[in-house]
């Protein structure tokens, strides 16, 4: 198979763009940052990266924000992942493998509903400002 | 402790961004039994006490986690490299930026498999900030070699914003279809 060309790619992106107007997609601008620290990278946070993107990928979504960030200080629940969607308060889930990934799109996104088994409420008071409350 | 030769790379770049890089230049050259990556910044760079505590385990210079005393990245590293008789280098000048070279024997009984070279390099180019990224990879077999090289800005610029979920998963595709071709090399070989 010959390598896709920079021209192909963005074709490719005009074709997806066109499908994605033709879509209702009100409602689904979320946020999904997943800690990408040595932590994070130790405990399969980029296998959780891809589950996101193939999940969202499978969905048809093409406009939820997918970015990395370092620790978050949670290293003992890595993976750990802060979804901030609208209308839902910010969460930070932790322990997140490709299957919870699955979960926090068809829950969380989709659906607006929390995945509780998996919250973590906050970053540690470690790199909070002044320990936080 | 890292599964995948690709979770040091991802390891190693988001140290170069940490340290304010605003160009980062990542070489991957396979060879017979051999991978050997590069990582290049003209971030904040090291001093050389500095550059020697990096490699214990036990320091970290206390900037991000005030209370914590340990830093794994380099270390993880080292140890891999050493247990599976690979190379390791680090040099850096203050002000000017640091570069990283490591490789892995692949034919080490104790090597790690090299993981997802193309999910890991959509999250080298999808990593926030204006920092640009450009990566040259290299095949060289018994049947000839085969390269490519792709860079953040041209990304930038066929897919527009790299943090969206369409865009990314292009991105992959597209360095999907790259990897795939020097598998098929690597196969006739």
């Amino acid at each position: 198979m010959a390598k896709m060309t920079l021209e192909e790619l963005r074709k490719l992106r005009d074709t997806k763009k066109v499908e994605i107007q033709k879509r209702d997609i009100s409602g689904k601008d979320s946020q999904i940052i997943i800690g990408m620290g040595t932590c994070g990278i130790a405990a399969g946070a980029k296998v959780v990266l891809d589950a996101f993107l193939k999940e969202l990928d499978t969905h048809h979504i093409e406009n939820v924000s997918v970015t990395q960030t370092g620790c978050m200080g949670l290293c003992y629940v890595e993976p750990t992942v802060e979804v901030l969607s609208p209308g839902m308060p910010p969460v930070i889930y932790g322990k997140v493998d490709a299957n919870v990934a699955r979960l926090i799109i068809e829950e969380h996104i989709m659906h607006s509903r929390m995945v509780s088994e998996h919250v973590f409420d906050r970053p540690s008071t470690d790199i909070i400002k002044d320990g936080g409350k | 402790m890292h599964g995948t030769l690709c979770d040091f790379l991802s390891d190693i770049v988001q140290n170069s961004i940490e340290a304010d890089a605003k160009r980062i230049v990542v070489t991957i050259a396979e060879r017979k039994d051999t991978m050997a990556f590069s990582v290049q910044d003209d971030g904040k760079g090291m001093t050389g006490e500095v550059l020697r505590k990096a490699q214990d385990p036990f320091y970290t210079d206390g900037v991000k986690h005030k209370r914590r005393k340990v830093g794994l990245g380099i270390p993880f590293l080292i140890q891999t490299v050493e247990s599976v008789g690979g190379s390791f280098s680090l040099s850096s000048t203050p002000g000017c930026g640091t570069r990283l070279e490591f490789s892995f024997n692949l034919g080490h009984i104790d090597c790690p498999p090299l993981g997802n070279l193309p999910a890991t390099l959509m999250g080298v180019f999808g990593y926030p900030g204006d920092q640009e990224v450009v990566v040259q990879r290299t095949l060289e077999t018994s049947a000839g070699g085969d390269s490519y090289q792709v860079s953040k800005t041209e990304m930038l610029e066929v897919l527009g914003d790299l943090s969206q979920s369409g865009s990314l998963n292009l991105l992959r595709e597209y360095l999907q279809s790259q990897e795939t071709a020097l598998d098929e090399l690597r196969n006739h070989a």
